[in-house]
């Protein structure tokens, strides 16, 4: 445990800062989003009409900020990550970002209707590494999907670095593809194929 | 009725014998995944499957039926299912949430219409996920070689055995007449699908390799349900730090095979 928070600490010096500074908890923090976000999904006439962009311009503005993409990219690459110059490690973040963005664009729309129950919080005075729990409640199904945040704290805040669905880290579930592609055609190879994804399904969304 | 359980019986124990024969050949190197080239084939096997019928079917029974129907039949497999979890329960030395599990029996039985209505979980009785595989994994059986069953799609040697009980148990495939018996079990088949129809495109989506990404997920997703929504951190690798310069761990690997794994390679 002392272990992993030295980790914790090295790892947060490679943070981006510019964030603004806030000291809001993980569980509220969790909770104010995701209850503003759903607000306007649901509400929104655009989006409501299929505009998929418009989802990800409400994302990027409302909910990227909590989340920490280096960090995310980091541990989705793997130990492949300390071979990867910083301006690789700069490109893998951005198009993982866009990658994750449009999951999480798709999953917020297909399950809008859905009532999200907040699980009881617990944390220690101190603590930097917590798990904000959620439940999912589909309306036709027999049951809640749980959906967790890890965060992490930053000195611009507390910062999502993972979200785990029904137990599925959406982030560490890339890493044997990441790695099968960094075993192929190297960090630039794995840069490619993500930039050719995120293309396509931007083609797709566009028909 | 019994001749249908072995032939399906048989048909799991022939795939595990095969796969265990096969291993060796084709494979991208993941340790979890030593038969890779068999594994893809009968991915690619149940995603057309499931493309020409299973989904189409599983699509209309969305469009066609109201929201309360489809809740009514879901509820009502559900119920039937929480006996056999509350047995798991109990066998993985959870004597309170089997008795919750009997309990919610119990009343979606009767104040719940058959199991129509799920009272149970209104009145807080939370709904579990359990099966054989489950129970080997609480008892300290590791999971063995990732396998893709035809029809039944992604588990582990270790959850093959599992389903192997489980299907053997299941109270639907003990029900005497023939016909009934048929239509239950294609019900739930399309039931279940519907309530993944959602998660189909996101899947598709999100994947760089749909092969490789569904069966990351099953093994995190069973690994998180032995541990009941908390698998322990340290040897997920999830949790360790890649950015870190000293030490990068292997994503989940354990250092040493353990005796049950050794065993289950035997």
């Amino acid at each position: 445990m002392k272990y992993f928070a030295l980790l914790l600490a090295g790892a947060s010096l490679l943070l981006p800062v510019g964030a603004q500074a806030q000291e809001t908890a993980p569980d509220a923090l969790v909770k104010n989003v995701t209850t503003e976000v759903l607000e306007i999904i649901r509400s929104d006439k655009d989006i409501k009409a299929g505009n998929t962009q418009r989802v990800i311009d409400l994302i990027e503005k409302k909910v990227l900020p909590h989340f920490n993409f280096q960090r995310m990219t980091a541990l989705a690459v793997g130990k492949d990550w300390r071979q990867a110059s910083p301006a690789q490690q700069k490109a893998l973040t951005d198009e993982f970002r866009d990658l994750l963005v449009r999951t999480y664009s798709n999953a917020l729309t297909a399950y809008k209707n859905e009532t999200v129950e907040y699980r009881p919080f617990k944390m220690q005075p101190g603590d930097t590494d917590v798990t904000v729990r959620t439940q999912i409640h589909q309306p036709g199904a027999r049951q809640p999907i749980a959906l967790d945040y890890s965060l992490e704290k930053q000195p611009q805040g507390w910062k999502v670095y993972d979200v785990v669905v029904a137990g599925v880290s959406l982030v560490t579930n890339y890493r044997s593809s990441f790695a099968t592609e960094i075993r192929n055609g190297g960090i630039d190879g794995l840069i490619k194929t993500l930039k050719a994804k995120n293309t396509s399904l931007e083609a797709s969304n566009r028909k | 009725m019994k001749a249908a359980f072995c032939s399906k019986f048989s048909l799991i124990v022939i795939v595990a014998a095969a796969a265990g024969l096969l291993g060796g050949c084709a494979t991208s190197g993941n340790p979890k995944d030593p038969i890779e080239g068999f594994n893809r084939a009968m991915f690619g096997f149940n995603e057309g499957l499931d493309k020409v019928i299973i989904k189409p079917v599983a699509t209309g029974y969305e469009t066609v039926l109201p929201q309360p129907i489809q809740t009514g039949i879901a509820n009502f497999f559900s119920n039937i299912a929480d006996l056999m979890i509350g047995v798991n329960n109990l066998l993985q030395g959870k004597p309170a949430q089997a008795a919750s599990d009997a309990g919610r029996v119990l009343v979606n039985t009767t104040v719940g219409f058959l199991g129509l209505i799920d009272v149970a979980s209104s009145m807080g009785m939370e709904k579990h996920v359990e099966d054989v595989g489950q129970t080997f994994g609480r008892w300290g059986m590791t999971d063995g070689a990732y396998v893709v069953l035809p029809f039944f799609g992604p588990r582990t040697a270790r959850d093959t055995i599992g389903l192997a009980f489980d299907v053997y148990t299941d109270p639907v495939g003990h029900v005497d007449h023939i016909p009934t018996r048929n239509v239950l079990l294609v019900t739930r088949v399309i039931s279940d699908r519907a309530e993944l129809l959602k998660a189909d495109k996101i899947i598709e989506e999100a994947a760089l390799d749909k092969y490789s990404y569904v069966r990351d997920a099953y093994l995190q997703r069973r690994r998180s349900l032995i541990h009941d929504g908390n698998p322990p951190r340290e040897q997920d690798g999830s949790a360790e730090l890649e950015n870190d310069n000293t030490k990068v761990a292997e994503a989940g690997e354990p250092a040493q095979p353990s005796p049950a794994q050794t065993a289950m390679r035997q």
